[in-house]
């Protein structure tokens, strides 16, 4: 897709048309088999150094396009370029020595660290797996990096808080100095006090260690504190992407205006609402042409259901898949319909809507 | 206030006093919450905020009757017109529970059966406590189902739970709660578990709930952004025990208590993006072992002599202030208030 210069050296990553569909079991006797479509047709790059965010609503394929990213599940069709070499068909052997440049860091800090392993243990296992020797003082080392200290590598995850344990997933992360790591969800499962520690502790680091991240969160508001720029994901589409300033400040698609509008405001000041009609459709048989054409307070009844919409560069470096982008922000939810003079009545298949998964 | 007075305030639904919740066990006494006093009337929404194990959930099962007897302490008085609830036996508590205090769960995963259709569910709730027959009580099912938003009342109400998506699941729970007008609807985390768009669909159902049918909804959350939306007072607890309480706009616009600074400004903001978060240094304490003092103290910038060692008690510093419980003098108060106001407006 036009949107990525293909093979720049400034890019770690590359993903190009990557697409991804899992068979599901239907009917009574299993004998169909229909396709949930998680992923489809997504193009972006992550550049080095910066935090690219992606940001989307449960089953918009934001966590499935990470672990393709890291060729955790196989892909259906697409390619991946990791620091310039084509991964998307490596075999799990070749992909080893490319595993320690990529790390993940997971949501549930009580679920993704084991809890019969001691902290030296789970912090060392990278060490072990790729045959680096004097793990533990490089244990202990990281350790402080992340702002725990050296004696708790002899105690186990359950002697932790919630945001200790995830300082111990950011160690084990970093313990073989990665290029790219995947943080996905890192800070939903904590209290608000601890997030903004976890977050301040991925900041530095990512200053210290020069690092790459993909954040993947449904959390605009830490997202804007993260991330430099911003993919806008919904039903396995890229719908919008650009830098983080934009995105906030200026988005051009209805539906990052949506997200953006229904994040409830500690200020004394909420702005109007954009209000959507409905839930997310099923990925296994999404909406014709537009996926968000049943929800989207623009519809163009004979357009948006007939005509996808390709990713257009709407201002510099900022791409939106929308045939009725946004002119200007903010706008009320009155004007944003009113605008394009967009019907209600022209969607009778919205009051059914909510769809059955 | 007496009860004599009392008796006239005819909008006051819910008057809490002292209430407090021990859990023994045998590791030692779980404080879980400690002298938590409230007052809730009709047409309000009485948010409740703090972080995880500040006892936000464990107050309201305590007042729904909802935590086992045996193994719990529970003492001080919950009035619920003229009677205190908490003396009353479980038979009476089951009357008066899901009629006249209802309450909407965080999982709308967890909290309707798979196997039973919805509208069976709803009706189900609805022969609960009245004597009228299963062909109106599915009626009456349909009817609220309607009320809530759910397109096709009628042919959906036959659907099982898992064609149901998240929000309508939630919005069949809103409408399970609203079976018999209650006076009082209890929202533990009703939208942690849902999407934000459909978070604020099921906000703005609650709230349209709360006018139509004048009732006082008591929603819990940890989410400071839900409860400036949508309520109109706030009581930020901490380690079981209530820090701040006043009218949300007070709380947001002046807040008082170095417990709800750090709440406020460790809370990432969507409309810029800031230097350095400031996070609350350490972590929650124990309630096993809870400290001494205020205990927001270990993690407080500006504790001085009295807080490791005196419990601050929840009051109004003056007139115009409303209650906080924190030992700081009040010009003191005011001179951090304003500082913070102007850096947040930096």
């Amino acid at each position: 897709m036009s949107a990525n210069g293909s093979g720049s050296a400034e890019n770690l990553v590359e993903i190009e048309h990557l697409t991804k569909h899992f068979a599901v079991k239907q009917g009574v006797f299993a004998r169909g088999h229909a396709q949930v479509h998680a992923v489809e047709d997504v193009s972006f790059e992550v550049r080095r150094g910066e935090t690219l965010g992606i940001v989307g609503e449960s089953g918009c394929g934001k966590s499935t396009t990470a672990r393709l990213m890291l060729r955790l599940l196989d892909l259906t069709a697409g390619t991946v370029r990791f620091d310039g070499r084509d991964i998307s068909k490596l075999s799990q052997r070749k992909l080893r020595p490319i595993r320690r440049e990529m790390q993940m860091i997971f949501q549930d800090p009580y679920a993704s660290l084991n809890p019969r392993k001691t902290i030296g243990q789970i912090i060392g296992t990278p060490f072990a797996i790729h045959g680096v020797k004097g793990a533990k003082t490089r244990v202990q080392e990281l350790l402080e990096t992340v702002g725990l200290s050296p004696e708790h590598y002899n105690r186990y995850p359950h002697e932790f808080s919630g945001g200790q344990r995830q300082r111990i997933g950011v160690a084990r992360a970093l313990a073989l100095s990665p290029k790219l790591i995947v943080c996905d969800e890192p800070v939903s499962a904590l209290d608000v006090s601890i997030q903004a520690q976890v977050l301040n502790l991925l900041r530095t680091l990512q200053d210290d260690f020069n690092l790459t991240y993909v954040f993947i969160t449904h959390d605009l508001s830490v997202l804007r504190q993260i991330a430099d720029r911003i993919a806008v994901m919904y039903l396995g589409r890229l719908v919008e992407i650009g830098e983080s300033e934009q995105i906030y400040e200026a988005p051009k698609h209805p539906y990052t205006a949506a997200l953006l509008s229904a994040v409830p405001r500690a200020g004394i000041d909420p702005r109007e609402r954009i209000m959507l009609i409905g839930d997310v459709p099923s990925p296994i048989s999404p909406p014709p042409a537009c996926v968000f054409h049943p929800r989207c307070p623009r519809f163009h009844k004979g357009h948006c259901d007939v005509v996808e919409p390709l990713l257009r560069e709407l201002a510099p470096h900022q791409w939106a898949a929308c045939h009725y982008p946004l002119e200007r922000w903010p706008m009320s939810d009155a004007e944003i319909r009113q605008a394009e003079g967009a019907r209600r009545e022209d969607r009778p298949h919205l009051e059914g809507a909510a769809h059955e998964v | 206030m007496s009860a004599g007075e009392r008796a006239h305030d005819d909008r006051l639904l819910l008057d809490v006093r002292g209430l407090t919740v021990r859990f023994p066990t045998p590791d030692g006494v779980v404080q879980a919450v400690s002298d938590v006093s409230f007052q809730l009337h009709r047409g309000e929404t009485l948010g409740v905020v703090g972080e995880s194990g500040s006892g936000k959930s464990v107050s309201n099962l305590a007042i729904m009757g909802l935590l086992n007897r045996t193994r719990t302490v529970i003492s001080g008085e919950v009035d619920f017109k003229g009677r205190n609830l908490l003396t009353w036996s479980s038979d009476e508590l089951r009357k008066v529970r899901g009629k006249e205090i209802a309450m909407v769960f965080q999982d709308p995963f967890a909290c309707l059966h798979p196997m039973y259709r919805v509208g069976a569910q709803i009706a189900e709730a609805v022969t609960a406590h009245s004597d009228i027959g299963n062909s109106r009580a599915w009626a009456r099912a349909i009817e609220l189902l309607d009320h809530v938003g759910i397109p096709n009342a009628k042919s959906r109400a036959r659907d099982y739970p898992h064609q149901f998506s998240g929000g309508m699941r939630q919005r069949a729970m809103i409408a399970m709660a609203l079976v018999h007008n209650p006076d009082i609807l209890i929202c533990d985390e009703p939208t942690t578990a849902l999407d934000v768009t459909v978070q604020a669909q099921i906000l703005e159902l609650i709230e349209g709930v709360k006018r139509e049918f004048d009732i006082g909804v008591i929603l819990v959350t940890h989410d400071l952004g839900v409860v400036a939306e949508t309520a109109n007072s706030v009581m930020v607890m901490y380690a079981g025990r209530i820090m701040e309480y006043g009218p949300a706009f007070d709380i947001f616009s002046r807040p008082q208590h170095p417990y709800t600074w750090g709440l406020l400004d460790s809370m990432p903001s969507i409309d810029r993006r800031l230097e350095a978060l400031v996070p609350i240094e350490g972590s929650p304490p124990s309630l096993l072992t809870p400290p001494s003092g205020c205990p927001f103290h270990p993690r407080c910038p500006y504790r001085f002599e009295p807080c490791a060692t005196k419990l601050p008690p929840l009051e109004a510093p003056t007139a115009e202030a409303h209650l906080d419980a924190c030992w700081l003098p009040w010009d003191k108060k005011v001179e951090l208030g304003t500082q913070r106001a102007k850096k947040v407006a930096a």
